[in-house]
């Protein structure tokens, strides 16, 4: 399987992959890593006008520690933030979550802001990303605007991200949390997640139960309502939508839902076992 | 700045070096880099397997790193440096993960094999070890082998860590 025709350009910088986009929008398509894009293309459940490989653009490849936030560049591989010391210091569910990512070569290749734009519900980064209230910078060829994870993403595949801006980088907030989790369930053959669950601190996140990766808004106010982890956990799924596929069905995520939730809020120390 | 032509083209130069001799071709945009590889240059080592970023049959070396090169267009590797399982041995002196995967019987029919040596190659550099079975085995999670001959493959890669931090 080849994509259908494409045309293709690599930009040399930041610069120009931004003048390019405030000129052609949505008829050039940005490429990371393409470890999500390329498959689609491949099977021809996506089509491109003309990539706009991102490639070169390195300048957007870093980890950097500022006043009240970690700093991650949208071009950062996965395996980058894997022993990173400055993940490992300060945001160390960043690292659990992109261990949790496919396969070393997939990791080789995909990059942080690639998962954020390709908007996944199953997506492992942009749950840790939701959990840690992380901020999404999007830029553009005449300005820059931030916004929250879990809002960037609308839909499966689509986000608030314009046809002029690109993402550039993302911003946990610091300090982290004190305590924290990440639980995937996963078909242990390279599959996405059925239903994943990130903590931090009082803020829970779900994966794969609904069209978008959410806040599970209805365990954080048992929670601070002074709830025990069995009750609030049974507040899983309450709002999620869930769908029913080939992975599990509704019933399913929502059971598993509350399950992992459970065992999140039970565990969440400050310690990364799961998925290492 | 200004943009006066629309930006892209339907083929692509690809310059790059293959196990460290230098190629260039002129292929379609869309041209994935395993078919580079093998229709372009002959190097039929990385073989087309799941076709769908899951079996590891098509791994390669980019810069170092392995890589699906079904999953990568022959024009993002332009400028890298790529080694496929032809240029791993030393003429007739086998690099030490083939050595080892000979040793151990980590073959069988052979299909997965040059990707799993090279994502085995991938593992070793970058993690210094000591690597526990479990470790190993997560690292080839991108690796198939339909012939289920997991045991030896993992065994030689233990026994390649151990011997290194012996040595």
């Amino acid at each position: 399987m080849i994509p259908a025709s494409l045309h293709y350009h690599r930009a040399r910088d930041l610069t120009e992959a931004l003048e390019l986009r405030r000129a052609y929008g949505d008829q050039l398509r940005p490429l990371a890593g393409g470890q999500s894009l390329l498959p689609a293309l491949k099977l021809r459940r996506d089509r491109v006008d003309t990539l706009l490989d991102l490639g070169r653009v390195t300048e957007l490849s870093y980890v950097a520690h500022r006043d009240n936030h970690l700093a991650v560049g949208a071009l950062t591989r996965y395996h980058r933030l894997l022993g990173d010391p400055l993940v490992d210091r300060y945001a160390p569910l960043l690292a659990v979550a992109a261990a949790a990512v496919g396969d070393p070569q997939v990791r080789h290749l995909g990059t942080v802001g690639g998962a954020l734009a390709q908007a996944d519900p199953a997506a492992d980064l942009p749950l840790a990303l939701v959990a840690l209230d992380a901020v999404v910078v999007l830029r553009s060829a005449t300005g820059a605007r931030t916004v929250p994870a879990a809002e960037l993403a609308v839909a499966p595949g689509v986000t608030v991200c314009r046809p002029d801006e690109l993402v550039t980088e993302i911003r946990v907030p610091l300090p982290g949390p004190a305590r924290w989790r990440y639980l995937t369930f996963a078909r242990p053959a390279l599959e996405w997640s059925v239903v994943a669950v990130a903590v931090a601190d009082s803020r829970v996140a779900l994966a794969g139960m609904g069209p978008t990766i959410r806040r599970a808004y209805g365990v954080e106010a048992a929670l601070a309502e002074g709830a025990g982890v069995t009750v609030a956990a049974a507040r899983a799924d309450e709002g999620c939508d869930p769908p029913d596929d080939v992975r599990a069905s509704a019933a399913y995520r929502r059971h598993l839902s509350r399950v992992l939730v459970a065992r999140a809020l039970t565990d969440s120390g400050s310690t990364a076992e799961e998925p290492r | 700045m200004s943009i006066d032509a629309r930006p892209g083209t339907t083929t692509v130069a690809v310059t790059a070096t293959v196990n460290g001799r230098p190629e260039s071709r002129r292929v379609p945009s869309r041209t994935l880099l395993v078919h580079l590889l093998r229709d372009e240059l002959g190097l039929t080592a990385a073989t087309v397997g799941c076709d769908t970023t899951s079996c590891g049959a098509c791994t390669v070396l980019l810069d170092g790193r392995s890589v699906k090169s079904c999953t990568l267009l022959a024009a993002q590797a332009d400028g890298a440096d790529i080694r496929t399982a032809e240029g791993l041995a030393d003429g007739d002196r086998l690099h030490p993960v083939q050595e080892a995967f000979a040793e151990h019987h980590a073959l069988q029919c052979g299909f997965c094999t040059p990707g799993m040596v090279l994502a085995v190659v991938s593992l070793l550099q970058e993690n210094p070890g000591p690597l526990t079975e479990h470790d190993v085995r997560h690292a080839l999670k991108g690796n198939l082998c339909r012939c289920t001959g997991y045991h030896n493959i993992v065994r030689a890669v233990l026994a390649l860590d151990g011997a290194r931090r012996a040595g």
